[in-house]
């Protein structure tokens, strides 16, 4: 076994009062081999970029380092100077972040900003760093980079200024790359431009990394080894191979469950009861006690110990008592199977049918602000959606598939199109009309903080729509109402006395989605109602979603980016590119034989968690095109690896491969 | 008497009685209760509210005015003055009524400047003739220090017994809430140990008691700040001013609050044209110098009252209804940043998921816009009209030093410095007038501008999370 | 780019119609040439015959929107609206109610104005910016803490106190300049020392706290971070990153008033005896001359209207993310 180049040891990092702290990071302990990437796996919270930063010792100014050693590469980080620190950030260490937007200075050119790193460590100057630079940029893959050198960040896409960012990280070769989340801000097909680039750059320098971040995909992608934390700790350390072959710790393993895939459709995906606890606790025993499913008695009593041997250890009472192997969790769950949802009445019947959607935005220009053009955020959609199933509307950032979403519900006035809700024209109703119309169609969004009034109570929150549809239900407020609303939500009784922000983000995505079916709606469009959240919390929604399906039989109009979601949840895929629809039919079909060369690609960018076999990979190159300035022709072809002539030439008509399944794509044009 | 109530009166009652709902309604709801306690954490705002405290106590004994009884011997008939009084006035009698010739100095027993004097024999000549009433119970010139030094020793004595007294009823009534023993609950006050600063609060109560009672006994006997050019306790010009300063400082944002909130929260809400049109007329207005369109309706107001000098019975009325005026003229002003920023705010707020989610639900604009919008911008109201007031005071001095402030027989601060700047260039230099004034104002501004941080630094969610 | 100038030039004109609209109406509707005529004389009892000579001598004879007696053009022309609002637009101040030239005073006392408002300015932003980062670099401890205070005590008192208290002890106490007063050419500096100087004083307490919060704004942005994790000193990355993105609300916030700047100060001048339009602007006021006043919002709202149009374009020059379409 070669020298660590990284050992953390006890690390212990606070933040806040110091009376009452809060335990970001306590007693972290792991090493990072030579050329190695080690993966600090966890949820939101569990203090993973906290550890990171109190590495690099660039805690916010509120936290403290309190304890422990961090040794890099023989020296003592913690017990160096602050001139001395500097001179390992930077150079020995290099660091990225999460949000590639915020995270580069837009005032300075991007040259400026790598030649200052080339210069603060290696005095290189002039000509020299110039040079040295535009090599970097060229490195990174931004295409001409002498060019770039001038440019400014705000004139680069997220993806590429997370290139710059790593060009800028490894000017002076250094050992060790920690990356925050370098790929949580990216869509997936950029996302696996950059995990390749990593691994590139990786294998190219020999450089170590310490990995975060939340996504287990990601992790596989990279990781060599993983450390899971939760709740400021470490609970386990092992090599990529075994941790996802067999996780040891509980939380580990419900993790793992809780994710949803296509094989999990028929069934409730298993959860993680409860919520992460407070840092600002004293714990007596195991930090998972409370949510764990299989406690021992010792659990809360005494902080358990690491077992195991050096390839996975488990920081869990389970082993120490019983040993590693004894204690295999080898009956895999078994309670939490539930039976396959049963559909309700009429089922099948068309509920919404959508018909050339366009919502274009005037761009202006000139004295008078003439219109010179338009953003075209969706141009010509047509959807159509049965009552009790749900519709997934796929695509990455940008595509327009939550200004369609709005459009269908007529928060945002469609350019052109028909919207029929059973039979009735939406853009033709009026605005009196539309707003008795509005209980049978609701919205859920992404971010659970935004969505709730934060001066509202809950209970007030929930009521809102039905006051406006029911006149009876006007005075007095029926807390009946209210409880059965809370209950089916699954949320306690006296939550409707208290405000939004004494929840978290589930419970609150739980109280948005009370909102919406307050007014018992035929359709919600769910509009990545679980991105921003945990993968134990999304489980958590996904299965109430579900459940109001079965027993309610609402249809729902899913927005997301999130292939593994729309596989365990939907029943039909449509598949959104600078706003149209390129491919749509059933799941199964779409997920297991996408036809669609932008389908493919979308499909293939996902990490895959099986270890075993690796799929065929289609890398897309560069980036989306503004929708202000489509490509002529099918708006895929500068990306498409399987270009033709006609594709440059007309955009495609859309071709039947299936019953229900369709595809706008020259490809298919010779087999109609 | 005969109770009056000068339009300006009116005012300050209603903002009175708005504030004091809105604190009950306040107190209900935990989103605006807990920033107060916030608040409450801070020692320096703490302090700083006893001290505006003060000068609100003034202030509204300042507004109720009447007109005094007049002694006359018939009981049945009374008869009342013209002159219009106000409850301060006659708890300041002694100050009022004493008048002296022209100007004195602090605590002086003679004249500032000599005057001729025509004594016995016929001979005429100049001399610092004695005082009326400053220094008059005085038998020798020496004993003015002694007598000084006893009479506040004895003010100060009796303003901390009474101080005592009032922390104990403080203490004894936290512990009764607290169900904490006396030792205790005297333990937290005294260690800073308590949510809400309390120790903070009774210091500077101490202060501002011992302040008071002190200069009130010796001005029993003495000018406490000297006179001024025509014998007026000076004293008792600071304190008539305080009235001023604070109802420019308030009417001034309550008459501009309605239009700022509605036309604000309008423009940003409904977008399109009528958002060009109140762009327009608030970047209209606000390209007006302030000063000049100040100027403009002052003037305008004196050619008004120089016609119509008939139709007002009493020179009081007159002078209220230029401060009336002042303080329209001057939220007219000063309407705009605060609507601009609530467009800005409300432009944001429309595009958030709760506002989008209760147009889903069918919610009017009229109740988006009373129960998402208003609420979620009250803060940034309510932190304006604060750090408002401070400007507003200052800026009174300065009017009226253009002589477009309020009228020139109203008490203010602004006029006080004005008068007194004319007697700068004297010899030896009369400078009492002038330090009470700025004394006074700066103790208001600066207990406004530091209670008004810690407001900003509770009510400001951006500030919060950085801090 | 021009476009957009353009089209921001379009939009200042009716803006300057409404403020030329209301001041017509503030002071010939609401209160009409007689009212003025009549105080001006000075007299309540004045007879008809002085009113509407003195109406005939300053032009305000003539019927306010619509003269029906006049012929042609005359009818819209020969009206006051015209002859003394409209007329503004081509900088036609005409004359004042005194009988002076505006248009020649303004370009007269525009030069001592400058010679105060500019240096002023300049110093104290250098002064307050200095401060500023001094503040932000010790941020989170007690100099940070008492240095805030101490501007708040800074802000509070009036600016009258600065300008009395510094006439006192300056001029009167220790004789180093003159108490009041102007001459032209290089004359003038020994004048100016003192406004520039209590300019710069007054400013210091509330630019400095605006400053240090603009500052300790841009050090929590995840830039910062970076930098710091790049191995930047802490002074370079207070200097270079943050100061670079701190100037740009500095900056913009400063064009604004750049225009406004030659309207001179009210209290200033007319302290320290500035012939500038400030004072002139005051002098206005004081004798109720209406021409004066009318003149000078004119001026003002042009110079405010202006001011935004340099805010914008100074955007696009110092912030690379703004561009004008």
């Amino acid at each position: 076994m070669t020298e660590a180049i990284l050992s953390v040891d006890q690390l212990t990092a606070q933040l806040g009062a110091e009376d009452d702290p809060i335990r970001a990071v306590d007693g972290v302990s792991f090493e990072i081999q030579q050329g190695q990437t080690f993966a600090l796996l966890g949820e939101s919270g569990c203090g993973k970029s906290m550890s990171a930063l109190a590495i690099m010792r660039l805690l916010p100014a509120s936290g403290r380092i309190v304890r422990g050693t961090v040794r890099f590469a023989g020296k003592d980080l913690l017990r160096l100077s602050e001139s001395g620190m500097r001179e390992i950030r930077g150079a020995g260490i290099s660091m990225i972040f999460q949000e590639p937007m915020t995270s580069l200075n837009p005032v300075l050119k991007i040259g400026q900003q790598i030649v200052e790193s080339l210069r603060t460590h290696r005095s290189v100057r002039g000509k020299a760093a110039r040079n040295e630079a535009t090599a970097l940029l060229d490195a990174v893959g931004i295409p001409s980079p002498q060019f770039a050198f001038e440019r400014f960040p705000h004139q680069f896409s997220g993806g590429m200024r997370q290139r710059i960012a790593i060009a800028m990280a490894l000017a002076n070769a250094p050992r060790l790359l920690i990356a925050d989340e370098p790929t949580t801000a990216l869509d997936v097909t950029i996302q696996a431009q950059v995990l390749d680039l990593i691994r590139n750059l990786q294998s190219r320098h020999g450089m170590s990394v310490l990995l975060i971040s939340h996504d287990l995909g990601v992790v596989h992608e990279l990781a060599d080894r993983v450390g899971v934390m939760y709740a400021g700790q470490i609970v386990e350390n092992a090599s990529r191979a075994s941790f996802f072959k067999r996780p040891l710790h509980p939380y580990s393993e419900k993790l793992f469950q809780s994710l949803p895939d296509i094989n999990k459709r028929n069934r409730s995906l298993t959860v993680i009861h409860g919520a992460v606890p407070s840092l600002k606790t004293t714990f007596e025993g195991c930090r998972f006690t409370q949510r764990c499913h299989r406690t021992l008695q010792l659990c809360s009593q005494k902080e358990p110990a690491w077992s195991g041997d050096a390839d996975s250890r488990v920081y869990c009472h389970l082993y120490t008592v019983g040993g590693l192997q004894s204690n295999a969790l080898a009956q895999q769950q078994e309670s939490e199977v539930e039976d396959a949802p049963s559909n309700g009445v009429g089922v099948g019947d068309r509920l919404l049918r959508v018909r050339g959607l366009k919502i274009h935005f005037p761009l202006t220009s000139g004295v008078f602000k003439r219109i010179t053009g338009y953003v075209r955020a969706v141009d010509g959609v047509d959807l159509e959606i049965p009552k009790g199933k749900t519709m997934a509307l796929v695509g990455e950032s940008g595509c327009g598939k939550t200004t369609a979403g709005k459009g269908i519900l007529q928060l945002i006035k469609p350019s052109m199109g028909k919207i029929f809700f059973e039979g009735e024209d939406l853009v033709e109703l009026g605005a009196r009309s539309l707003r008795q119309k509005r209980s049978d169609f609701q919205i859920i969004f992404q971010d659970p903080y935004a969505s709730m009034n934060p001066r509202m109570l809950v209970g007030d929150a929930i009521v809102e729509g039905l006051k406006n549809f029911d006149s009876a239900f006007k005075f007095p407020p029926k807390r009946d109402v209210i409880q059965s609303l809370l209950q089916q939500v699954g949320l306690p009784a006296d939550s409707a006395q208290r405000y939004p922000h004494e929840f978290s983000g589930g419970q609150r995505q739980r109280i948005a989605i009370a909102r919406a079916i307050a007014v018992r709606p035929k359709l919600i469009v769910c509009d990545e109602p679980t991105s921003a959240l945990d993968l134990s919390v999304q489980a958590q929604i996904l299965n109430l979603l579900k459940d109001l399906q079965r027993t309610t039989g609402i249809s729902y109009l899913f927005i997301t980016h999130d292939i593994s979601v729309v596989a365990y949840l939907a029943h039909f895929v449509a598949v959104m590119y600078l706003g149209r629809i390129v491919e749509h039919g059933p799941v199964d079909q779409v997920l297991t034989r996408p036809k669609h060369p932008y389908t493919k690609a979308l499909l293939s960018s996902v990490p895959a968690l099986d270890a075993d076999h690796r799929r065929q990979v289609t890398r897309l190159a560069g980036d989306v095109p503004s929708p202000a300035s489509p490509p002529s022709g099918c708006f895929f072809h500068p990306r498409c690896n399987q270009v033709m002539p006609a594709c440059r030439e007309k955009y495609p008509q859309l071709f039947r491969i299936a019953k229900n399944h369709v595809t706008a794509c020259h490809l298919y044009e010779s087999q109609e | 008497m005969r109770l009056v109530l000068l339009w300006t009166d009116i005012f300050v009652f209603v903002l009175l009685a708005v504030a004091i709902a809105f604190s009950v309604y306040a107190s209900r709801k935990e989103h605006l209760r807990a920033p107060w306690g916030e608040i409450g954490k801070s020692s320096v705002a703490m302090s700083a509210l006893v001290v505006l405290a003060f000068y609100l106590t003034v202030g509204i004994l300042d507004s109720i005015h009447y007109h005094p009884k007049l002694d006359s011997g018939d009981q049945n008939s009374a008869r009342y003055s013209t002159e219009i009084v106000s409850v301060f006035d006659w708890m300041l009698d002694s100050l009022r009524n004493k008048g002296e010739k022209t100007y004195s100095a602090p605590f002086a027993t003679h004249l500032y400047s000599k005057e001729l004097v025509v004594s016995g024999e016929a001979r005429q000549q100049y001399v610092f003739s004695r005082l009326e009433h400053g220094g008059a119970h005085l038998q020798e010139q020496a004993d003015k220090k002694l007598d000084i030094l006893k009479t506040s020793t004895w003010a100060a004595a009796k303003a901390f017994a009474s101080w005592i007294l009032f922390t104990l009823v403080i203490v004894k009534f936290r512990c009764y809430r607290m169900r904490a023993s006396w030792r205790e609950g005297l333990r937290q006050v005294v260690c800073a140990g308590t949510r809400v600063r309390w120790r903070a609060v009774l210091l500077t109560l101490l202060v501002v008691m011992v302040i008071a009672w002190v200069s009130f006994d010796l001005s029993q006997k003495y000018h406490v700040l000297g006179t001024d050019k025509v014998g007026v306790s000076v004293l008792y010009q600071a304190l008539k001013s305080i009235r001023t300063g604070l109802v420019i400082g308030t009417l001034t944002t309550l008459v501009m609050l309605p239009f700022a909130v509605l036309l604000g929260i309008m423009a940003g809400y409904f977008g399109g044209w009528i958002d060009d049109i109140i762009q327009y007329l608030y970047t209209t207005l606000s390209s007006i110098p302030a000063v000049l369109l100040i100027a403009a309706a002052i003037l305008i107001l004196q050619v008004y009252l120089d016609n119509h000098a008939a139709e007002l019975s009493s020179a009081a009325e007159r002078a209220d209804l230029r401060l009336l005026f002042l303080c329209l003229i001057l939220g007219v002003t000063s309407w705009t940043s605060l609507c601009r920023y609530l467009r800005g705010e409300s432009l944001k707020l429309r595009e958030v998921d709760y506002i989008q989610a209760a147009m889903a639900l069918g919610t009017t604009h009229f109740l988006i816009i009373l129960r998402h919008i208003l609420p979620n911008v009250m803060h940034i109201v309510l932190i304006t009209v604060i750090l408002d007031f401070s400007g507003l005071v200052l800026a009174e001095a300065v009017l009226s030093y253009v002589q477009i402030g309020v009228d020139p027989t109203t008490h203010s601060w602004g006029n006080m410095i004005n008068s007194a700047r004319l007697e700068m260039a004297r010899e030896p230099i009369v400078w009492w007038s002038l330090s009470a004034a700025l004394v006074f104002m700066f103790t208001l501004v600066l207990a406004a501008n530091l209670f008004s941080d810690a407001v900003r630094d509770a009510f400001d969610p951006r500030l919060r999370s950085g801090s | 780019m021009t476009a957009y100038i353009v089209r921001r030039f379009f939009y200042a004109i009716p803006i300057l119609i409404g403020v030329n609209l209301l001041t017509f109406i503030l002071f010939f509707v609401i209160s009409s040439p007689d009212d003025v005529a009549r105080s001006q004389l000075g007299d309540r009892r004045v007879s008809t015959e002085a009113i509407e000579s003195w109406k005939a001598d300053h032009g305000y004879d003539k019927p306010l929107l619509y003269n029906p007696s006049a012929g042609g053009w005359g009818k819209f022309g020969d009206t006051i609206f015209f002859q003394k609002s409209l007329r503004l637009f081509v900088f036609d101040f005409g004359q004042s109610d005194s009988g002076r030239d505006i248009g020649y005073d303004i370009r007269q006392r525009m030069w001592p104005s400058l010679a105060i408002a500019v240096p002023t300015l300049l110093l104290g932003v250098l002064l307050n910016i200095t401060f500023a980062l001094v503040i932000a670099f010790f941020r989170a401890t007690y100099i940070d803490f008492w240095s805030v205070v101490l501007c708040v005590v800074l802000l509070s008192i009036s600016s009258l106190f600065y300008i009395i208290g510094g006439q006192f002890l300056l001029s009167k106490l220790l004789h180093l300049v003159p108490i009041s007063g102007y001459d032209t050419g290089i004359n003038a500096i020994k004048f100016l020392l003192l406004p520039v100087i209590i300019g710069v004083i007054a400013g210091v307490g509330s630019g400095t706290r605006w400053y240090r919060t603009i500052f300790l704004e841009e050090t929590e942005k995840d830039y910062v971070r970076t930098a710091r994790a790049k191995g930047l000193q802490e002074s370079r990355v207070l200097f270079v990153h943050v100061l670079r993105n701190a100037l740009i609300p500095i900056l913009t916030g400063l064009v604004v008033i750049l225009p406004q700047l030659f309207l001179g100060s009210l209290i200033t001048e007319s302290f320290f005896a500035i012939p500038g339009l400030g004072s002139y602007t005051i002098e206005g006021i004081q004798s109720q001359d209406f021409a004066i006043v009318r003149a000078m919002v004119f001026l003002g709202s042009l110079m405010y209207i202006g001011g935004l149009l340099l805010t914008d374009i100074s955007y696009t020059l110092v912030d690379p993310r703004v561009s004008l379409k």
